[in-house]
């Protein structure tokens, strides 16, 4: 069986550049399964989690959680472009809760709705790192 | 004539002068390879990142409607003008060419009869456009807490450059950075962030086999992926700009700190010559009065 192969880039750094049978990606409109010889196909992602099945068994060897960014299937393979991507079990879920507590603070507080707004983004990528945590 | 303690003193003082130089050479050579590093590692996604842009933003630039960080606002009468430099000195021209720089441009800007807006990146160039334009500084960002720039630092950056667009607080924005081409040379650059350049040459054939070959289905539309990349790029070209300039202020440093490492050898040479000749003239004079005593009696 031919196998996928990705990319997954942050502006930092390379994160990973491999082969796997399939990887799960958080579209904004929902999650999509990239298999080997997929269609051209271009979506923006929400934040949530990347799975990364290695072989062909049914459990993901890799999961990441993603901010956000941009998945780019091409014929040469799959690209992410993520904004900031972890492993999951780095997440401290205490912290996490701290922030968004602080998040939800801020927001209180913010001087006109551009700041809101920004605010609120921020809190969404929290809160879904916080569902899956 | 100094005295033979004077000139020792200050042949010390040259060597200890030296020795510092000479660490912080070290110093900066092996930051400036961290530095170059960073640099090469953010590349991937850089380029990545234009090649989608140019692909999208040729197909929907033409069009009404276009989000303005690419189309802009329709005109280009308050400019943002960023200018990065480095929080610390001893770097030679390294500041001054960027600042130098900024400022053509935003003369030529004035006397357009522009408004134009500062906001600057680091201690360095602040301190003397300040002294120029001092009503016109509209910002500015400490980086002297961050070792070494994160995409955080640039976002944050990228952040209140947003904010301050879309109140409408100006029209084009433009970034001034140093572009590191090597140790020896770094050039101070200019590069528009808004409204995005879509270059024709970003546009080449290279692209053919990434976006041009196949048809691609997006997922949502194009305009909304485009929407959704235009803020996040401009943090990313913001991001580039500080790790060249990283890069740039080290090998700046180094090259500079060669020189007066070297400059200060040259002076020990001369110091030392002229310590020599000061002591042999001494004894020629001691010996002198020594031997015409002796004659006299």
């Amino acid at each position: 069986m031919s196998t996928l192969h990705y990319e997954i880039v942050s502006p930092e750094r390379l994160l990973a550049d491999a082969e796997a049978a399939m990887v799960v990606v958080p579209g904004t409109d929902g999650d999509f399964a990239v298999l080997a010889d997929h269609a051209p196909f271009m979506s923006t992602m929400r934040p949530g989690v990347i799975a990364i099945h290695g072989d062909s068994d049914s459990t993901a060897n890799e999961r990441l959680f993603v901010k956000g960014g941009l998945a780019q299937v091409s014929p040469s393979g799959l690209t992410i472009l993520a904004e900031e991507a972890m492993a999951l079990d780095s997440v401290d879920a205490d912290d996490l809760a701290q922030n968004i507590a602080n998040a939800l603070e801020d927001l209180a507080r913010a001087s006109d709705d551009i700041e809101a707004g920004r605010i609120e983004a921020e809190l969404e990528w929290m809160v879904a790192l916080q569902d899956v945590v | 004539m100094p005295s033979l303690k004077d000139l020792r003193g200050r042949i010390n003082s040259v060597k200890s002068t030296q020795k510092i130089t000479k660490a912080m050479k070290m110093v900066a050579a092996s930051k400036l390879r961290r530095a170059q590093d960073a640099a090469e590692s953010a590349r991937p996604y850089a380029e990545k990142m234009e090649k989608v842009l140019s692909g999208l933003g040729a197909a929907v630039a033409g069009q009404a409607g276009a989000p303005t960080l690419l189309a802009g606002t329709g005109k280009s009468d308050v400019e943002l003008v960023i200018v990065a430099t480095s929080e610390r000195g001893l770097c030679g021209g390294f500041n001054v060419n960027i600042v130098k720089a900024a400022r053509a441009h935003i003369d030529r800007l004035i006397a357009e009869g522009k408004t134009v807006k500062i906001h600057c990146v680091g201690r360095k160039g602040e301190i003397i456009l300040r002294r120029y334009y001092p009503e016109l500084i509209a910002g500015s960002t400490d980086l002297s807490a961050v070792k070494w720039v994160g995409f955080s630092d640039a976002q944050a950056i990228a952040a209140d450059v947003l904010a301050d667009f879309e109140r409408g607080d100006f029209d084009v924005a433009t970034l001034f950075y140093s572009r590191f081409q090597s140790a020896l040379t770094q050039i101070p650059t200019r590069q528009q962030l808004i409204p995005a350049p879509i270059t024709a040459a970003a546009n080449d054939d290279d692209l053919g086999d990434d976006l041009g070959g196949a048809v691609y289905d997006y997922e949502p539309s194009e305009e909304d992926i485009l929407e959704d990349l235009l803020p996040r790029n401009v943090a990313v070209q913001i991001y580039r700009g500080l790790l060249e300039n990283a890069a740039s202020e080290q090998g700046a440093r180094m090259t500079a700190m060669d020189n007066a490492t070297r400059n200060a050898g040259d002076r020990i040479k001369d110091l030392t010559l002229v310590y020599n000749r000061t002591r042999q003239a001494y004894i020629t004079k001691e010996l002198i009065e020594i031997i015409s005593g002796a004659e006299a009696l």
